[in-house]
């Protein structure tokens, strides 16, 4: 499974990691962190097609529900299926086991515009100040 | 996350908290920890250890006099003069139209010493309520807020716990409440609490609050003691069906709608919003707090609107996640015929997921 070094950020946290056919979609550790314990997820239905930015899952802890945005736009292919029976993976494992959904990207240009692992860092670094 | 602005009020165990690792939200004004090491697993350490909750932002009103009781009579549903000195007991204070001006715990300190401990965000409304009924009586109201802090010990573990402090506190029967010297200090401790478990609540002055708050949670070390945050008070009191004021109880929804009629004694004499209450009781409720349990995964959340035969009937007063049943439950204002076990649905993220009603408390602790 994708290092955080090797994926894509979004600035809402979202990781894609465009290894393979289609690319892994998560949240970042720092989004697991600040959602705490997660108790529901609820992935997209593969065949639906998303647009980069649109909300497309839903993690909830117990305190509150977030949004989970499509990176890049494409159709979604798979669901983490094992989310159902413990969605605590998303906190244990946000890059591994914890991962949301793939999607195929309709225009691999589309992950240039997001930022690096590098970038990412300096964005968590800016956004604590 | 963006800092808390600087105006919200801090309890004098927030340094203390932020050492425990606590993390801090807005809650009615006052800055105060959600959760420390996990919501789940502070609630599961009160459901089978020991947890420690500062609650410090609730109100303390000493009521004191020859007409104490008279007056307390006159401003709760609860029959007052049922308990003794030594004892406490749970209560609502009605207004005219027959809402809930607030829910209490009064505590029988003396014959004609009384506390009572009322929640954060009314200290000043129902300090101003006493200050107006009060006048009518030979009695001194004292709010003494400013001057109390107040910590939750509760678990089965509790009594284990607090007797490394206060031994003969550790004693008390449940809604018993007791006077005493803590570190030298004049203090309260009742055994009571807000999770459904067995516990005590401990009102202190404000000067031995960090030194309570460590020593308990050093001794409770051995006894799987964990600090705890909003975020499992709320999990837990849902839990047990305990009603959370401004959510599930205000001035516009009555004790007997909320559930809570065995509260209200009729046959105690005068009392304000009595008349409105009997009423009510002759008449029939049109509304009634309901239970409800989602019948797939998820949250409910307050707000949530219920349908029921295709046509929403209403919108949740409380939801969450039960960590202790592992699914979603909540409660809702609907008609008093919506029997036990009705399938329902409630609408979460523009999906109509599948519900059941069913009966409050969904948890009840097994007691020793």
């Amino acid at each position: 499974m994708p290092t955080p070094e090797s994926c894509r950020f979004t600035k809402s946290h979202e990781w894609i990691s465009p290894a393979g056919p289609s690319a892994t979609v998560g949240v970042s550790d720092h989004a697991q962190h600040e959602m705490t314990d997660v108790v529901f997820v609820e992935t997209p239905k593969p065949g639906r097609k998303v647009k980069a930015g649109e909300a497309c899952a839903v993690v909830e802890s117990v305190k509150a529900a977030f949004d989970i945005y499509a990176p890049v736009s494409g159709e979604v292919v798979e669901g983490n299926a094992a989310l159902a029976q413990d969605p605590s993976l998303v906190n244990q494992s946000p890059h591994d086991k914890g991962w949301l959904f793939r999607l195929k990207p309709a225009d691999p240009k589309e992950l240039e515009g997001l930022m690096n692992h590098a970038q990412y860092e300096e964005f968590l670094k800016a956004a604590a100040k | 996350m963006s800092s808390p602005a600087a105006a919200l009020r801090r309890t004098c165990l927030y340094n203390a908290q932020q050492g425990c690792g606590g993390r801090f939200v807005d809650f009615h004004g006052w800055e105060l920890p959600v959760q420390f090491s996990s919501i789940l697993r502070e609630h599961q350490a009160v459901r089978t250890a020991c947890g420690l909750f500062d609650v410090s932002h609730m109100g303390q009103v000493f009521v004191e006099g020859r007409q104490a009781l008279e007056f307390l009579q006159h401003v709760n549903a609860n029959d007052i003069g049922k308990i003794k000195p030594g004892k406490a007991i749970y209560s609502h204070l009605p207004n005219e139209r027959g809402g809930v001006v607030d829910d209490v715990i009064v505590s029988c300190l003396a014959p004609g010493r009384y506390l009572v401990v009322v929640n954060g965000a009314t200290v000043e409304k129902d300090s101003a309520w006493f200050e107006r009924h009060a006048k009518a009586f030979d009695v001194r109201v004292d709010n003494k807020s400013e001057e109390f802090a107040m910590l939750a010990l509760q678990g089965p573990n509790a009594a284990r716990v607090l007797s490394q402090i206060a031994p003969n506190a550790a004693e008390l029967p449940r809604f018993g409440a007791l006077e005493l010297d803590l570190y030298g200090q004049h203090s309260v401790i009742t055994r009571t609490g807000y999770t459904g478990e067995d516990g005590f609540e401990l009102i202190i002055p404000s000067v031995i609050a960090v030194r309570a708050w460590q020593d308990l949670l050093m001794q409770g070390q051995s006894f799987g003691i964990l600090p705890c945050g909003l975020g499992a008070r709320d999990t837990l009191r849902l839990e047990a069906g305990l009603l959370l004021y401004g959510q599930d109880i205000d001035d516009d929804h009555s004790t007997l709608e909320s559930g809570y009629g065995w509260v209200v004694k009729f046959e105690k004499g005068d009392f304000i919003g009595k008349d409105v209450l009997l009423r009510q009781k002759k008449e029939g409720l049109k509304r009634k707090l309901t239970g409800l349990k989602l019948l797939e995964r998820g949250v409910l959340r307050p707000g949530a609107p219920v349908i029921i035969d295709a046509k929403e009937a209403g919108t949740l007063a409380s939801g969450t996640f039960s960590p202790t049943l592992q699914f979603g439950i909540g409660v809702c204002y609907l008609p008093p015929d919506i029997a036990v076990g009705r399938r329902v649905a409630v609408e979460l993220h523009g999906r109509k997921i599948p519900a059941e009603i069913c009966a409050v408390p969904f948890y009840k602790a097994k007691r020793a």
